[in-house]
């Protein structure tokens, strides 16, 4: 029972990081059909936020606040992401509609320019760069467009973006003169400290359940059911979802698509930032973070098919669950005497690496009874 | 095909030829050998990708020391002095371009020594390449062993300098002493060959090792191990720890988190964090566990403090310097010295004169052998809150490097010597 | 219009010349270490051509090229490495007895016979392609999911590979600098000439290879596919095996070029099958020209020069411009270089920029025949 527990608790831990990762993920792919190579790259922006806010809590004013500068920092890191993934899509993503290849390669260019981005400018910068282009979005949302004559708008505009430069210019000198550390461009990985009430684990059952992974598994769920709630209740989550059934058809109901679509991108990236936060937390953060989970998020993807989350739940638990079963051996100690060739053959694939090589066979074969992952879309089109 | 297609194909391989001839005329003599009062020498080591993070640290380091050299006078060779050049070429964390950038290094910048790598991966992909071109190849890191080229000049520890004198310090006199053994480690060769090792000596010494365990390169999921990891070890033990780079934060991080810690009666033995992974970590996962070096930063030599204290005038105050760094450091010293002794940049003679070749290197004094590796002193450390190693033991003197393990059944018995044509690579004691 | 025909014989028949000569010419031209990064280069033109089989002409976008371009280097590695074994224990590569080994893997006894080899070299990545492919294939797994997939497939063997000591060498690979060939050693200057002219001769002869396989009536189906696969599943074709055998032939292709890639770098190694490797193949083509051969080889041969240039000078902004380079192609030039010259590009852009394209009237039309108007 014990065994079984901890097993389980494990593959749960597993799981909610893939899930959280792989979450935006899946919501762009469901509604686009896009994938987002760069997905990994968000991840790791949202894990650099919550660094940099962790060094803002380090100063004195905000001090006192220490403990809590993980909760600002999913704000933060949400923000950024989803401010660098609405500036992705109405740049690159935005021209390649309809050519999903394509994206597939602009958002893997994308993820190099970022990942060499992180190496080469400095954070301070980089932060400066972000709140430019926050302030400057929010200027463009809350101007008054109809009431202002073309040129008072034209005016409006330019001075509204001279006015966030200026601030991110502003910021990005604070930060660099505050914390040094920011100041210079760095390639090594930095280090993100877990406030201490999130330290350490408790004892319950004679298993040891570590603060960390639970802190990650109450994000994700979070993360999950504000997803759903907003898709399910909210008036633009309709929207999103008469988008994704049929594109044409919402378009001539009125529906703004293009609004659809950035919306959704921005969700999308903004939980990748989450993601970077959860990720943060278990290991290092460096340039090259993303990449570690992102193929983990493509066997989600593919295992739960498109356009249902509880595809995508379903899928992260379930290889969550066989990554813990397989790469640390349990299946010996909860099948202590089974026929020693399928020993042999389970002690071979007992460890971490040859775990991922088993799950993607296993998932493979998985295709071959259900094509389209666990919950196909239904629908009237040809290509199934 | 029409017209303009054809017309196309032909401009286009007459544009091609042309372009390759271009830059085969263009790319010559980038670099001067004997040119009146300069040598260049060619530094390799990852700049980009994953291994940029560590490798660029040696280069800072060689920079260093070329530049001290160069204040100095330079290196004199038959009563005239030259200064030396570098080319620092990008290794890319790749293996096959470590040994693509070693080829260009060679005939294409004629360099007469070339300092790189990192991951023992490199240096057996760059292996090949000095050997077939004949060219020499000086290698800073600590690794496996169990070879012995006569192309390429080793200043990290082999195992008998690091890894052999950590476990049986582990098993005889650490708080866990006697308490048995869990191996882990990134997937590649030297976390593999180093437990091959540790698990013979152990078995040697008494002891057990419960299990082992490998994480691929680039994942950082860590959980199934820490679950084997408490499975194998209920009551305490320890670890032996090969991991690489990013992956020791996960490590750390976790295994705190669910009560693998000094407290619990858990020691973890690492042979891959030194002082500038310590403060990427943060000491504060770090602290109580054991690190095994040939150099620590907080040797109290004067030796030692004026190398940290070049090293930080140098890069910045917050650098600190570690193993590598002063392995990089060494061989640079050794390369000039041995060009001093040899009166020439000739490889052959510089090779023959290297051996017996004595430098007093930050660590102590060090020696070339035989067998192309240094005689070390060994030290253990405990890693205090401040993110530095508190030297508990260190040896009495320098230790004799073994190229081949002697705890290892298919290497044991054998030896390396170069200077004697009947022995070489490999022969049997 | 006899004499425009001699022409165009007398025409291509330079090229060719001019083409041999360079061949022949280079080693003596070129220093050692240009000749061998060129040799190389060429060879990776081959898995090149590949890409644009499945992707520009049957539109199936593969990032796990990797795998196939591994298995031939691992192939041609391994029969090196067994033929210059005699002088070790046991008759095996001294690398097994790092790890204990005493006996050869069973899977590699073939691989002592060099004819074997020969045909492994593309056989077995053929079929491992064929496989996978059918088992994706027959599912109707296709676009995005199908390059996910591919990719995920490419970290699956990138694991085993890295993670296999005792029968692959894990990490380290295999090297074949060292190795003996007809009693010379691989990595001497004479056998890397000889492998420049084999690669060389292998990049014209996969040119014409690919250039057959599109021209006819399966080459039109495979563009058929890419266009409109249910249609062409309509009209009584089966895509399944069509794919699978393009896929197949990609498979092949790539295997022969990591083969010759591996005899030239001197090592094959896991990292052939990293996730960047097999996607920057995929900007090869996307750059000279998805869908135009000489395209997916030019591409490959200057992409990769110019990536060795750079990061000899600048080693941090290759990703910059890689980056870049992907963003624009697939954004400002979706056909490529090639592509785009053969679609009046240049034309379209000078005519932006103020120059007239003449007209194109009816006496004129006549004259220079029909295919050369493209409005």
């Amino acid at each position: 029972m014990q065994l079984i527990l901890e097993s389980l608790f494990n593959g749960l831990a597993i799981g909610s990081v893939l899930l959280i990762a792989a979450l935006g993920l899946a919501i762009v792919f469901g509604l686009m059909g896009v994938i987002n190579l760069a997905h990994g790259e968000l991840m790791m922006l949202g894990a650099y936020s919550t660094y940099v806010t962790q060094l803002i809590f380090k100063l004195t004013p905000l001090k006192q606040f220490y403990n809590s500068y993980v909760i600002v920092s999913l704000v933060v890191a949400f923000v950024v992401t989803a401010v660098v993934g609405i500036v992705l899509e109405r740049s690159i993503i935005k021209r390649l509609y309809g050519r999903p290849l394509e994206t597939l390669l602009a958002t893997w260019g994308v993820s190099l320019i970022l990942q060499q981005f992180v190496r080469s400018v400095p954070l301070a910068y980089a932060s400066g760069l972000i709140c430019t282009i926050l302030i400057g979005l929010i200027f463009h949302i809350i101007l008054p467009k109809n009431s202002l004559t073309y040129s008072q708008a034209r005016i409006a505009k330019v001075s509204s973006w001279v006015f966030s430069i200026l601030l991110g210019l502003l910021s990005a000198n604070w930060l660099s003169s505050s914390i040094s550390k920011l100041g210079r461009a760095s390639a090594r990985n930095v280090d993100v400290t877990a406030p201490s009430w999130m330290r350490g684990g408790f004892d319950l059952w004679n298993i040891t359940f570590p603060v960390t992974r639970i802190v990650i598994i109450v994000i994700t769920i979070i993360a999950v059911f504000s997803v759903t709630w907003f898709l399910k209740q909210s008036v633009w989550g309709m929207r999103i979802r008469a988008v994704t059934q049929n594109r044409s058809m919402s378009e001539c109901l009125g529906i703004s698509t293009e609004t659809v679509d950035v919306l959704t991108f921005g969700i999308g990236s903004g939980l990748a930032g989450i993601a970077g936060v959860a990720v943060s937390l278990l290991g290092s953060v460096g340039p090259n973070v993303g990449g570690n989970y992102i193929v983990g998020c493509f066997m989600v993807v593919v295992l739960g098919g498109v356009g249902n989350l509880l595809g995508t739940i379903i899928a992260s638990f379930s290889i969550g669950i066989m990554t813990d079963l397989i790469g640390a051996g349990r299946l010996l100690t909860i099948w202590p005497d089974m026929p020693a060739p399928l020993a042999t053959t389970v002690d071979f694939f007992a460890t971490t690496s040859m775990a991922r090589v088993l799950i993607f066979a296993l998932i493979v074969a998985f295709l071959q009874f259900r094509p389209s992952g666990l919950f196909p879309q239904k629908g009237r089109m040809v290509e199934g | 095909m029409s017209i303009t297609k054809r017309l196309f194909v032909g401009l286009s391989t007459i544009a091609l030829g042309a372009s390759i001839t271009a830059c085969g005329g263009s790319d010559q003599s980038t670099s001067c050998v004997d040119c009146d009062d300069q040598v260049t020498v060619g530094i390799l080591h990852s700049l980009s990708g994953t291994m940029a993070i560590s490798e660029s640290t040696l280069v800072d380091t060689e920079k260093m020391a070329i530049e001290e050299i160069n204040a100095a006078g330079g290196v004199e060779v038959g009563g005239k002095k030259y200064e030396i050049k570098y080319i620092v070429e990008d290794g890319a964390s790749d293996w096959p371009t470590f040994a693509e950038k070693s080829k260009k290094l060679i005939d294409q910048d004629k360099v007469p020594v070339v300092f790189g790598g990192w991951t023992s991966a490199s240096r057996k992909a760059m292996l090949p390449v000095y050997e077939s071109k004949d060219a020499f190849l000086y290698y800073p890191i600590q690794y496996e062993a169990q070879e012995c080229s006569n192309n390429i000049f080793y200043t990290g520890a082999t195992p008998n300098q690091q890894s052999e004198p950590a476990t049986e310090f582990m098993f005889k006199r650490s708080p866990a002493a006697g308490k048995p053994f869990f191996l882990v480690g990134s997937d590649y060769v030297f976390p593999r060959t180093s437990n091959t090792i540790t698990i013979e000596q152990v078995k040697s010494l008494g002891g057990e090792v419960v299990g082992e365990d490998y994480l691929p390169l680039g994942n950082t999921e860590v959980a199934p191990i820490i679950a084997k990891i408490k499975k194998a070890l209920p009551n305490g033990g320890v670890i032996i720890n090969t991991l690489n780079g990013d992956q020791n934060v996960a490590f750390f991080k976790q295994i705190q988190d669910v009560g693998i810690t000094p407290d619990n009666g858990y020691y973890v033995m690492s042979y891959s964090i030194a002082e500038e992974e310590i403060s990427t970590i943060g000491p504060e996962f770090l602290a109580g566990h054991y690190g095994a070096w040939n150099y620590m930063m907080s040797i109290n030599t004067p030796a030692s403090k004026k190398f940290a204290r070049n090293f930080k005038k140098r890069w910045g105050s917050d650098r600190v310097v570690a193993d590598p760094q002063e392995s990089a450091y060494n061989m640079v010293y050794l390369w000039k010295a041995a060009v001093e002794k040899a009166g020439t940049f000739d490889d052959n003679e510089v090779r023959k004169a290297l051996i017996g070749v004595k430098f007093d290197a930050p660590q102590g004094p060090v020696e070339v052998m035989p067998n192309h590796h240094l005689s070390q002193t060994v030290r253990i450390g405990q890693i205090t809150s401040g993110g530095q190693f508190k030297i508990l033991e260190s040896t009495n003197g320098p230790v004799l490097p073994q190229a081949w393990n002697q705890f290892e059944p298919s290497s044991k018995g054998y030896a390396c010597d170069w200077t004697d044509s009947k022995k070489g690579e490999r022969y049997p004691l | 219009m006899k004499n425009s025909f001699t022409n165009k014989r007398l025409f291509s028949f330079l090229v060719w010349a001019a083409i041999i000569a360079a061949i022949i010419a280079a080693p003596s031209i070129l220093p050692v270490f240009r000749l061998n990064l060129l040799g190389r280069y060429l060879s990776l033109a081959i898995v090149a051509l590949g890409v644009d089989l499945i992707w520009g002409y049957t539109g199936l976008l593969s990032l796990g090229q990797g795998i196939f371009f591994a298995l031939g280097g691992y192939c041609a590695a391994m029969f090196l490495q067994l033929n210059s074994a005699t002088n070790f224990p046991n008759q095996i590569p001294e690398f097994f007895g790092l790890y204990g080994v005493q006996q050869l893997p069973f899977f590699w006894e073939p691989f002592r016979s060099s004819l074997f080899t020969l045909l492994a070299i593309w056989i077995v990545p053929a079929s491992v392609a064929a496989i996978l492919g059918f088992l994706v294939f027959r599912n109707r797994i296709k676009g995005v999911y199908f390059s996910i997939l591919t990719q995920a497939a490419l970290l699956v063997f990138f694991n085993f590979f890295n993670g296999q000591q005792k029968l692959i060498n894990g990490t380290n690979g295999l090297k074949t600098d060292v190795t003996l060939l007809f009693g010379q050693m691989v990595g001497s200057d004479s056998m890397q000439r000889y492998f420049f002219w084999i690669t060389a001769v292998l990049v014209i002869l996969a040119w014409f290879f690919a250039r057959w396989i599109v021209r006819d009536r399966f080459g039109n189906i495979l563009i058929a596919i890419r266009d409109d696969e249910a249609r062409v599943r309509f009209t009584g074709y089966n895509p399944t095996l069509f794919k699978t055998i393009v896929f197949a032939i990609a498979g092949g292709l790539a295997g022969i070029s990591g083969a010759l890639y591996t005899i030239q770098s001197g090592i094959v190694s896991p990292q052939f099958m990293t996730v960047p490797f097999s996607i920057e193949m995929v900007i090869w083509v996307a750059v000279g020209g998805r869908g135009t051969l000489l395209g997916a080889i030019l591409g490959a041969v200057i992409i990769n020069y110019a990536k060795s240039l750079v990061s000899e000078a600048l080693p941090a902004s290759w990703m910059f411009i890689q980056g870049g380079l992907f963003i624009l192609v697939v954004t400002a030039l979706p056909e490529g270089v090639l592509g785009w010259m053969q679609s009046d590009g240049p034309r379209n852009l000078l005519s932006r920029l103020g120059v007239r394209r003449p007209l194109s009237t009816y006496p004129g039309l006549e004259e220079r025949g029909k295919d050369e108007v493209k409005l």
